[in-house]
């Protein structure tokens, strides 16, 4: 499943939003990343999402592999969304 | 001579240490899968137990903040994609552990080195630093150690890693100079927090200078001389006599009353954020706190912070501070503060909008839990407690019946408190300023925001270059209503502060002491300084100079009058 996100908040995927993200993903059984043009990133690695340097209006496509795939697209959705605000 | 970043100031002579940290050499070999898989295991267990060791070590000498670094070193050590990517790589070229680590750390560090943000870039040291105490584990080598040192020297070093600066051999290093780095990485920030003077990112000072070559630089400048002459050493010694003669001029201030010449007291108070900052505190001898922002508490999580965590939290800075006063602020969020948890909605004006004791009283649950931590605190220790952004009266009035309710609360559960707990309010609106005669009646003390204050007087957003200008502390009008303030708090007898960045700017001080202020609160690194001001001062001169500044103007004017 893939759905498409746009970063909004301000200070891009700092390493706050980072850590919210990689906490939120760990919550699903499902295989989680993030792709930015060539690049892909695990969501539940901190490493890896910090290293796409995900400004602000980037546009992300999340893809999930899983059982939950649904459920962690919505909430990865909704944090982006609220601008990393939960 | 040669020019670095200014990282800690300071200014010493000595001889040159270098750290030339030995060139790992990463051997590829051909290896098994399970074999590589279980020693790359045990190098990443005994690294994480030497993490956890460092982490506390640092706590106790350093404090929480800095021990955090190793929090996330922790979190690197345990990301997945780093392990992962190197069990693939270690499967699919049948390799051994090192070289498979080190192939993956690399790519990420390189990631990391390109980026815009300052703030990213410096992670990949975070990430050099973790992987090569890996690598060490693997190849059992051992670091460099600079815990023990043979004598007084200058460190000179590509970079220090946290793990170098956590455990250093404080009595013996004057000083350090590195390649890289700049004011915020870890290595400038450490050598503030040691008071060791630094210069970093000096580019190849590690190709220029050789061990045992001497050395003089001053921190402050960031300029280095190699092997100085007679006449250098002489300009470096100068410098370091001034250094430690006000270092030592401030220090002598340690112990004394904050008076003026003809005997007035002012109290010198700190502001904190959280309980690390009773340490400065402390060491710079402030009298009480005069403003604790709990915001901290309530930042940088997901949920409220429950009423037992607030109560923790506010016990401990009130045991913290030995009996000395603390006036602890409700929650100023709102304004540039956001919580993720407490949706304030966008907002056209947010300095204008829902914040501070608005959202308070609107949100009384969120209120009644601080105030209830707070109540139960009161017992540990003397606390006051500041309302901010008070408006008018009714707002006062408000937080006094919630109040009363709270107290008739603990008492029917017969639960402890302080029956002197001192209510006050910030004064950094101009409508609560100018009925303060009236408000005078309804609180125990004031405390003055300038910041707020003179933004909103001045009706001035300070962020906006183009009228930055515009944001002068000797706006006379502004002065005029922190006058008036002051008059009407002390023909009422109370207490009335400052708490905002005037209170600890040099030329304004008399001014204040004139106006009859009677505590001036600040960060604690500017208490000596204020403290040596006062007791220079003369309060009957102080009032004529008042009396001439009430017939000025201009700001120009009031700035020449001052200085």
């Amino acid at each position: 499943m893939q759905t498409t996100v746009k970063v909004l908040n301000e200070e891009g995927l700092h390493a706050r939003p980072a850590g919210l993200l990689v906490k939120l993903a760990n919550n699903f059984s499902s295989v989680i990343e993030l792709a930015v043009g060539e690049n892909t990133a695990n969501a539940k690695s901190i490493m890896s999402i910090m290293g796409l340097g995900l400004t602000k209006d980037t546009v992300v496509i999340v893809t999930a592999v899983g059982s939950d795939a649904e459920t962690a697209l919505a909430e990865i959705t909704n944090l982006f969304n609220n601008k990393f605000n939960l | 001579m040669i020019k670095g970043t200014s990282a800690s100031p300071g200014v010493v002579i000595g001889s040159a240490l270098l750290i030339n940290e030995e060139e790992l050499v990463i051997l590829k070999f051909i290896s098994t899968f399970e074999l590589e898989e279980a020693r790359l295991g045990q190098a990443i267990a005994s690294a994480k137990l030497e993490l956890n060791v460092l982490r506390e070590s640092t706590h106790k000498t350093l404090g929480e903040d800095k021990a955090q670094i190793f929090e996330a070193h922790i979190m690197i050590l345990e990301d997945p994609e780093l392990l992962k990517q190197t069990l693939t790589i270690i499967r699919r070229e049948s390799v051994n552990a090192e070289f498979a680590l080190n192939t993956v750390a690399n790519q990420f560090i390189a990631v990391f080195e390109t980026m815009d943000d300052e703030y990213l870039r410096e992670r990949a040291s975070d990430i050099r630093d973790v992987t090569s105490r890996l690598l060490y584990t693997l190849l059992k080598k051992k670091k460099v150690s600079l815990g023990n040192l043979n004598g007084p020297v200058i460190l000179i070093a590509h970079d220090l890693t946290p793990s170098q600066t956590a455990s250093m051999d404080r009595a013996n290093v004057l000083g350090f100079l590195t390649d890289i780095g700049g004011k915020t990485s870890h290595t400038a920030i450490m050598a503030r927090t040691l008071e060791i003077p630094a210069i970093v990112g000096l580019g190849n000072i590690t190709q220029k200078i050789k061990d045992g070559d001497q050395i003089a630089f001053d921190g402050e400048t960031g300029e280095v001389t190699i092997n100085p002459t007679a006449e250098q050493i002489e300009f470096y010694n100068n410098r370091h006599n001034a250094f430690l003669e006000m270092k030592h001029e401030l220090g002598r201030m340690i112990g004394l009353e904050s008076k003026t010449l003809d005997g007035f007291h002012i109290e010198l108070a700190a502001n904190i954020g959280t309980p690390k900052d009773l340490d400065a505190l402390h060491r710079n001898d402030a009298e009480a706190v005069g403003l604790y922002r709990t915001e901290f508490l309530f930042m940088d999580r997901t949920s409220m912070p429950t009423e037992e965590e607030q109560y923790q939290a506010y016990t401990e800075v009130v045991l913290g501070l030995k009996g000395k006063n603390c006036i602890i602020r409700t929650l100023d969020i709102g304004g540039d503060k956001k919580l993720s948890y407490l949706n304030i909605g966008e907002e056209a004006n947010p300095f204008l909008g829902y914040r501070a004791i608005r959202i308070c009283l609107k949100e009384p649950e969120l209120f009644k839990t601080q105030l209830l931590a707070l109540l139960r605190a009161s017992v540990h220790g003397p606390l006051s407690i500041m309302f901010p952004m008070i408006s008018s009266l009714e707002e006062i009035l408000a937080v006094k019946k919630i109040w009363n309710e709270l107290k008739k609360e603990l008492d029917n559960k017969n639960v402890p408190y302080s029956h002197n707990i001192q209510l006050g309010i910030m004064i950094e609106i101009p409508s609560a300023a100018i009925i303060s005669d009236i408000l005078a009646d309804h609180v125990d003390f004031f405390s003055i925001g300038t910041n707020d204050l003179t933004q909103y007087t001045c009706a001035v957003d300070r962020m906006n270059e183009k009228i930055e200008y515009l944001y002068n502390p000797y706006n006379p009008g502004l002065l005029r209503l922190i006058h008036m303030t002051i008059k009407n708090a002390r023909a009422k007898n109370k207490m009335v502060g400052i708490c905002g960045s005037m209170a600890h700017q040099k030329d304004l001080v008399p001014l204040f002491v004139g106006m009859g202020i009677s505590e001036l609160s600040m960060s604690a690194m500017h208490v000596l300084s204020t403290r040596k001001i006062i007791r220079g001062l003369k309060k009957s001169e102080c009032e004529k100079l008042v009396e001439k500044f009430l017939k000025l103007g201009t700001a120009d004017e009031v700035k020449a009058l001052l200085n």
